[in-house]
């Protein structure tokens, strides 16, 4: 019996994908495991592998061209199997789906078509800059939305009837490409509403709302209005944080109530983004890393005060004598080294075949470019002292700055250390960065209170660290070890001796 | 300096309690001081026995419906002591129940009157020292005596005296038309004394919005509830046993007689006695001046609920105030000051009326393209059935936004079901989140739902 192959999604925020290449050809037998085609999704080409068993009697969708998930790519069946009847019911199914697509994801698509009707083709703008509110609603695409969201589907679809339907898959698919997670962008309906009359988007705001679980909410708008009026003031030279609010444009017909007045400026600027190669290798690693390794994440809160306070008194040492101030990341690096040696696992690579514990600690820090992410890798981080540790940060990084990092330089961590706590991030989680099995993400110091043994309260210096890894290789147990033990050398600096 | 404790609370009403709850759970030592009994006037001698009244008052109502189906019923052996018996049943249930919770959660009960003596110490029936790194006043208020009015406990009664009386009088005055003085007519009505009610201003509820006053008037005055609005009271005279108040309204003046008079305007904050002249906390008409957070004049002292000056004065919102002040004296990060639009209120006679948020006129005074739109009670089939077809929802919104705005509802059980529309409107959702939302039937939120597309256009049952 002839079946269907469908288009699976092959990452969570996939909603279609291109065919890159076929590595079976019709006629070609094929074992459920085997690779039948690559796919390149929004984060990466992957292989997909066949869940059925036949023969492949039809290729549906060349090589180059691109399907929607669930939608049919490949026939399998029998040889010689007669599958016109099924190829009949598949071509009178994707043109009712064409349309009924927009209209049966009501939540999501028909939203986009009114993007797409009103911005005039946002399929083409891939960085999903869509710069009206109508392109705002087209980043909503694919969220479950409340009734308010519905009912803007509907005048949408009133408006725009049935053509839409290409248009409104672009949309989708943009929505997936401007990193919106899964679509959905978390406002409440009043935040919709007044967002849409103020012309501003809400792709702009994503994870900045101050609601409950960081939805966009009233006053999100109306602080991201009095930025946009900065914007319009400032000119083109706007600051990033209000270009980032500021995203206004005149409402869209029949979007507002006609009482706005216009707004000629956008505030952002429409821009296709050439992917560079580092941009790439960043999308391809990172994504292979999230979608390969099992992550899971352990957070541990420890007091900071030991730590900060041994490394000033050593800076003040080092600057009476004349040296350099050494750096709070060099002496993090040291004591993961130390917690390291304590639990080799950590310091290992899934290898497919075998785990390989490399005989070297190899640190990488995360450094933050303008164009992308590097890691610089200190080599040795367990035979070298803090103060070396640090020059070859220093050194490392500056190179990194100046594009002048060698391959080998940034390539081949065992472990890594993310640093976000100077944004005033308190806790985050990071994507591993193969080859190694654990990343750790270092949040910002914040005062907190304790009890204190006599019942009183006073307050600590706190900071959060949380290791994300690769359950394949550390088990949760030798995770949290690794993190107790780690823990207990920056509240106790001494332990790293022991 | 070690203090004895983190938080000394004064006063363990609904503000105090839950406060010290609260502080206790998020890990301060906590010390309460109450000089009556714990849950204060709202446990005791306020919402609580009045809401056990309110309930048997509709009991003994409904006594017509059961000689409808036949039943006889023989009111020779009514004794209202019995009721007055069960609605202390309520409260002391209750105030026990708070004992047992501040017990649960550790916090130290200390029975007594504290008097603030310092920044950082309270002393106790005036010899016991207590210090506290912070001390929050809670103490309540207590009915507001008016010159030439004061209470005798009898023929002139405040809501205290009303709520301990142990037998019915056949009429009553009630001056001041208020929540409490509204209740209390409804209450007493039930009971079939024979009850007038005097107000100053222009419609009873006069903080209402006048709509939703005006439906509770129909039903009084349908009840053969004599009510005086815009009428001004003389001090009464009291005559052979009877209570005899001249009234100056604008058809002329009136002489009213009753047995007995309720006098419910309003409630004086308990801010003298507490010791604020030690270490000079500034008060404005004997309410207690706050700061974003409820810090008093001095760093270290707090203040809450019915002493304070700045928002309503409701036992929710003492509570909501003391869980702030705790969880910012833990560094917690809280809005500063309750939005008094946040706030909600509730009348609790029959029918009952609540609401929040902006009357119509309120909300375009701040700017708002503001509506109202008003659907009837009766429009809901089960109001029928229950034969409580009395009153309406109305929801103020924003014709812009749809935003909700504000909400009354006048209504059997209209002060349960005002959350419906509060928690739409503090969650942001917008009138037709409301009117699409499938709502059971039948029921009476289905007059929610009617009165949300209402402002859309489009009711079914109207």
């Amino acid at each position: 019996m002839a079946e269907k192959m469908l288009m699976l999604a092959l990452s969570p925020t996939m909603e279609e994908g291109t065919i890159v290449s076929w590595s079976k050809q019709e006629g070609d037998k094929i074992e459920n495991g085997d690779v039948v085609c690559e796919v390149e999704t929004d984060k990466a080409t992957m292989d997909y592998e066949a869940m059925q068993a036949g023969i492949l009697l039809k290729i549906l969708v060349p090589e180059g061209e691109s399907a929607a998930v669930e939608q049919p790519i490949a026939v399998v069946g029998e040889e010689g199997e007669d599958i016109s009847g099924l190829l009949k019911e598949i071509e009178s199914q994707s043109a009712g789906q064409n349309e009924g697509q927009s209209a049966g994801q009501s939540r999501s698509a028909s939203k986009s078509s009114a993007g797409a009707s009103q911005a005039g083709g946002t399929d083409e703008s891939g960085a999903g800059t869509s710069a009206d509110a109508g392109g705002a609603a087209a980043q909503g695409a694919g969220s479950s939305e409340a009734a308010g969201g519905k009912t803007e589907g509907s005048e949408a679809s009133e408006a725009t009837g049935k053509g839409v339907a290409g248009a409104a898959q672009g949309g989708a698919s943009e929505a997936g490409q401007s990193g919106v997670e899964g679509g959905r962008i978390k406002a409440s309906p009043l935040a919709r509403n007044l967002a849409k009359n103020a012309g501003i988007e809400l792709s702009a705001l994503q994870g900045q709302g101050s609601g409950p679980g960081g939805r966009v909410v009233k006053k999100d708008i109306e602080a991201a209005k009095a930025g946009g009026g900065a914007v319009a003031q400032a000119g083109p030279q706007a600051t990033a944080k209000a270009a980032q609010y500021g995203a206004q444009k005149a409402p869209a017909p029949g979007s507002g109530l006609g009482t706005q007045p216009p707004v000629t400026s956008t505030g952002i600027e429409e821009q296709h983004i050439k992917i560079g190669r580092k941009r790439a290798i960043i999308a391809q690693r990172l994504s292979e890393s999230k979608f390969s390794a099992p992550h899971y994440y352990l957070t541990t809160s420890l007091r900071t005060d030991p730590l900060t306070k041994a490394r000033e008194r050593i800076n003040q040492q080092s600057v009476k004598a004349g040296g350099a101030k050494l750096s709070l990341n060099a002496f993090m690096m040291k004591l993961t080294a130390e917690a390291i040696k304590r639990h080799p696992i950590v310091n290992a690579a899934w290898k497919e075949q075998e785990i390989y514990i490399p005989g070297s600690i190899d640190i990488g820090l995360a450094v933050a470019l303008e164009d992308g992410l590097i890691t610089p890798v200190v080599r040795n981080c367990g035979g070298k002292g803090i103060r070396q540790i640090d020059a070859e940060v220093q050194e490392l990084v500056a190179k990194a700055r100046s594009g002048k990092l060698q391959p080998e330089e940034y390539s081949g961590a065992s472990f890594s250390i993310s640093n976000l706590g100077t944004y005033g991030v308190e806790q985050f989680t990071a994507i591993i960065n193969p080859p190694a099995s654990a990343i750790m993400a270092v949040g910002s110091v914040t005062r907190e209170p304790v009890e204190l043994e006599n019942g009183s309260i006073s307050f600590d210096n706190k900071m959060k660290l949380t290791l994300s890894c690769d359950h394949r290789v550390i088990d949760g147990a030798v995770g949290a070890a690794f993190l107790r033990d780690l823990k207990a050398m920056f509240e106790n600096p001494m332990q790293a001796l022991l | 300096m070690a203090f004895d404790y983190d938080l000394l609370i004064i006063g363990a009403g609904p503000g105090g309690y839950v406060g010290a709850i609260r502080a206790a759970q998020l890990g301060m030592k906590v010390g309460i001081i109450e000089k009556d009994k714990a849950g204060g006037v709202c446990l005791n001698i306020g919402c609580i026995p009045s809401k056990s009244l309110v309930h048997q008052a509709e009991d003994f109502h409904s006594i017509g419906n059961l000689e409808r189906m036949g039943v006889k019923v023989d009111l020779a052996g009514f004794d209202y002591g019995n009721v007055h018996a069960e609605s202390r049943k309520a409260a002391d249930q209750l105030s026990k129940g708070v004992g047992f919770l501040l017990k649960k959660n550790k916090v130290e009960y200390i029975q007594g009157t504290g008097i603030i003596t310092g920044e950082h110490e309270v002393t106790v029936d005036g010899d016991k020292k207590i210090s506290a790194n912070n001390i929050l006043i809670a103490t309540g208020s207590r009915p507001r005596e008016l010159k030439g009015f004061e209470f005798d406990g009898t023929t002139i009664m405040s809501s205290d005296d009303i709520l301990m009386r142990t037998d019915l009088p056949k009429s009553m005055l009630v001056l001041g038309a208020g929540a409490i003085g509204c209740e209390f007519t409804h209450i007493m009505n039930r009971f079939g004394v024979e009850v007038t009610l005097v107000e100053m201003l222009d419609h009873i509820l006069p903080t209402e919005d006048e709509e939703s006053a005006k439906v509770l008037a129909r039903s009084f005055k349908k009840r053969k509830i004599t009510m005086y609005t815009s009428a001004k009271a003389s001090p009464p005279r009291k005559e052979n046993g009877k209570v005899i108040l001249d009234v100056e309204t604008k058809k002329g003046n009136k002489t009213l007689e009753a047995e007995t008079l309720l006098v419910t305007v309003g409630r004086a904050a308990n801010t003298e006695h507490i010791g604020l002249e030690n270490v000079s906390i500034s008060t404005e008409n004997g309410f207690i001046q706050i700061g974003d957070y409820y810090q008093t004049s001095v760093d270290s002292i707090y203040a809450v609920g019915d002493v304070v000056s700045v928002t309503p004065q409701l036992a929710h919102v003492a509570s909501k105030e003391a869980e702030l002040v705790v969880e910012h004296l833990a560094g917690e990060k809280v809005e500063p000051r309750l939005d008094p639009t946040t706030i909600p209120t509730g009348v609790y006679t029959e029918p009952e009326v609540a609401g929040f948020g902006y009357t119509e006129e309120q909300a375009r005074e701040q700017g708002y393209e503001a509506a109202s739109n008003s659907f009837p009670i009766r429009g809901a089939g089960k109001s029928v059935a229950i034969e409580k077809t009395e009153g309406m929802v109305k929801i103020i919104y924003s014709t812009k936004t749809q935003e909700i705005l504000g909400a009354r509802i006048v209504g059997t059980q209209a002060t349960d079901l005002i959350h419906e529309l509060m928690l739409a409107r503090s969650s942001e959702l917008i009138t037709t989140d409301i009117s699409k939302m499938i709502h059971a039937h039948p029921t009476l939120s289905e007059a929610l739902m009617e009165a949300a597309r209402a402002t859309e256009g489009w009711v079914i049952h109207a």
